[in-house]
């Protein structure tokens, strides 16, 4: 079985398959070409459908299908878009699906979209039609758990990190940038917020309720139980039943500090992640710290870090990972993918420990997917 | 009703089968988006967004008059052109 790359960008779609070695890869593409692509996913339930997340300037967001393994692609009959305003409501449109997530393992049809602004949609129909979710989009507590756009990221605020327990299709967890992260036990109908141990420097309250920016949220698939979080304020773990978020990028070091965008996860064992920091002081010029770009993991739950930047560009290079863009195989070792906002892709098959260059001048990368084929 | 010819630029063609003119019909640039989705699904909502605004790097004209709102007249024989104007790079 070989390896598939789905990298996601600001000007097309590119894939890479690689051998069963994970020591060769071809790339096809651009597919898509001048059109910005934020996320594409491999349904893992049947590793066969595709779903990508499309937008031009000109034309606005839709998602794109695919049912048979990326040979041909159909747009979406009716997008993601909420609802239209009533005489004196926010009218929202959505500006681009940012976030795809394939649904439960026992609803083959169902999918999940996040999108800027923040809002959560559902298919059915694996991605033929979108419905707004309307217990978290017409919830009334949304514009003030989100703030306006202006407390957005600042390529427009967005929903993303759409995780589904494994173990319980109601149960579900969001990342809001801003807004927080929000969790439902009942399929989406009802919202609260989850945020409880995590920091926001930049509200009086510095512990408030609601009003963070995670920057992304995992959940362990084999212990669904701990999820980690890259915040804009740290990096933490929960650990349930306690919902509360403990940080644990205290522990990194103290020039490198830990705010970054993205997070990987092993595939198996809960107590590895790994994340990719960046310079988030002062003006948060958010590049790799001192040009000297690292990944930093954890074997212990966060209690430790440890740099790894073997094969990475030792100086001057002041690229940063978006969100979407680091993520790791189910290999043994685990192989890790990461993709730059200078366009570099990179690639460990030794779970961080060394590093190689893939394609070095792809367009700026939004998202990284590793999917077995 | 106006019977209208409207012209598209090339980024909406996939949409008309790689037509750069369609006819359509209707007595607002609204009503002739819906004529348009008719037949071409998926057109409109690449023109206008979900609460019937003109996307902020569309242009709809008139004949020569710019117009940014579905409610704006067309009459009969009038030719309505859509084109992306987008800045940035």
């Amino acid at each position: 079985m070989g390896l598939m790359l789905l990298v996601a960008t600001r000007k097309g779609a590119f894939v890479f398959h690689g051998d069963a070695a994970r020591d060769r890869f071809r790339v096809e593409g651009p597919m898509f070409l001048g059109h910005v692509i934020h996320h594409i996913v491999l349904d893992p339930r049947d590793r066969r459908t595709m779903m990508m997340a499309v937008s031009t300037g000109h034309l606005g967001p839709t998602v794109y299908r695919s049912m048979d393994f990326g040979a041909s692609w159909q747009e979406a009959v009716r997008p993601p878009q909420f609802a239209k305003a009533s005489e004196g409501k926010r009218a929202r449109a959505v500006d681009h699906v940012f976030w795809l997530t394939p649904g439960h393992a026992s609803e083959p049809d169902v999918w999940y979209a996040g999108t800027s602004p923040q809002g959560l949609f559902r298919s059915e129909d694996a991605g033929a039609t979108w419905e707004s979710v309307a217990g978290l989009n017409d919830h009334a507590m949304l514009e003030t758990w989100t703030g306006g756009e202006q407390d957005g990221t600042p390529d427009g605020p967005k929903l993303h990190s759409v995780l589904i327990d494994p173990r319980d299709k109601r149960r579900m967890y969001v990342g809001m940038s801003s807004g927080g992260v929000f969790a439902s036990d009942d399929a989406g109908e009802t919202w609260r917020p989850f945020n409880q141990g995590s920091l926001c420097e930049f509200l009086p309250n510095r512990y408030p309720e609601y009003g963070q920016d995670p920057h992304r949220v995992a959940l362990c698939p084999t212990r669904p139980d701990r999820l980690y979080q890259q915040n804009h304020c740290g990096i933490y773990r929960m650990d349930l039943p306690e919902e509360r978020w403990v940080r644990i990028g205290e522990a990194m070091p103290g020039e490198i500090g830990d705010i970054g965008l993205p997070l990987a996860i092993h595939p198996r064992d809960a107590d590895v992640a790994w994340v990719f920091p960046m310079d988030g002081s002062t003006v948060w010029p958010r590049v790799s710290p001192g040009g000297r770009p690292a990944v930093y993991v954890t074997r212990d739950a966060g209690a430790h870090w440890m740099r790894q930047d073997r094969g990475l560009p030792r100086e001057q290079a002041w690229f940063t990972v978006k969100r979407q863009a680091f993520c790791a195989d189910e290999g043994a070792p685990v192989g890790l993918y990461f993709g730059t906002t200078s366009g570099g892709l990179w690639a460990s098959g030794d779970e961080g420990e060394s590093w190689r260059c893939l394609a070095r001048d792809l367009p700026e990368i939004y998202a990284v997917e590793a999917a077995a084929a | 009703m106006s019977s209208v010819t409207v012209r598209l630029a090339p980024l909406l063609r996939s949409y008309t089968g790689g037509a750069d003119t369609v006819s359509a019909s209707g007595d607002t640039l609204g009503d002739v988006l819906d004529d348009m989705e008719r037949r071409f699904p998926g057109v409109r909502f690449r023109v206008v967004d979900e609460q019937d605004r003109v996307r902020r790097h569309m242009r709809c004209f008139v004949g020569e008059m710019d117009v940014r709102s579905v409610t704006a007249p067309v009459q009969e024989g009038d030719e309505v052109f859509i084109v992306g104007a987008l800045s940035g790079g």
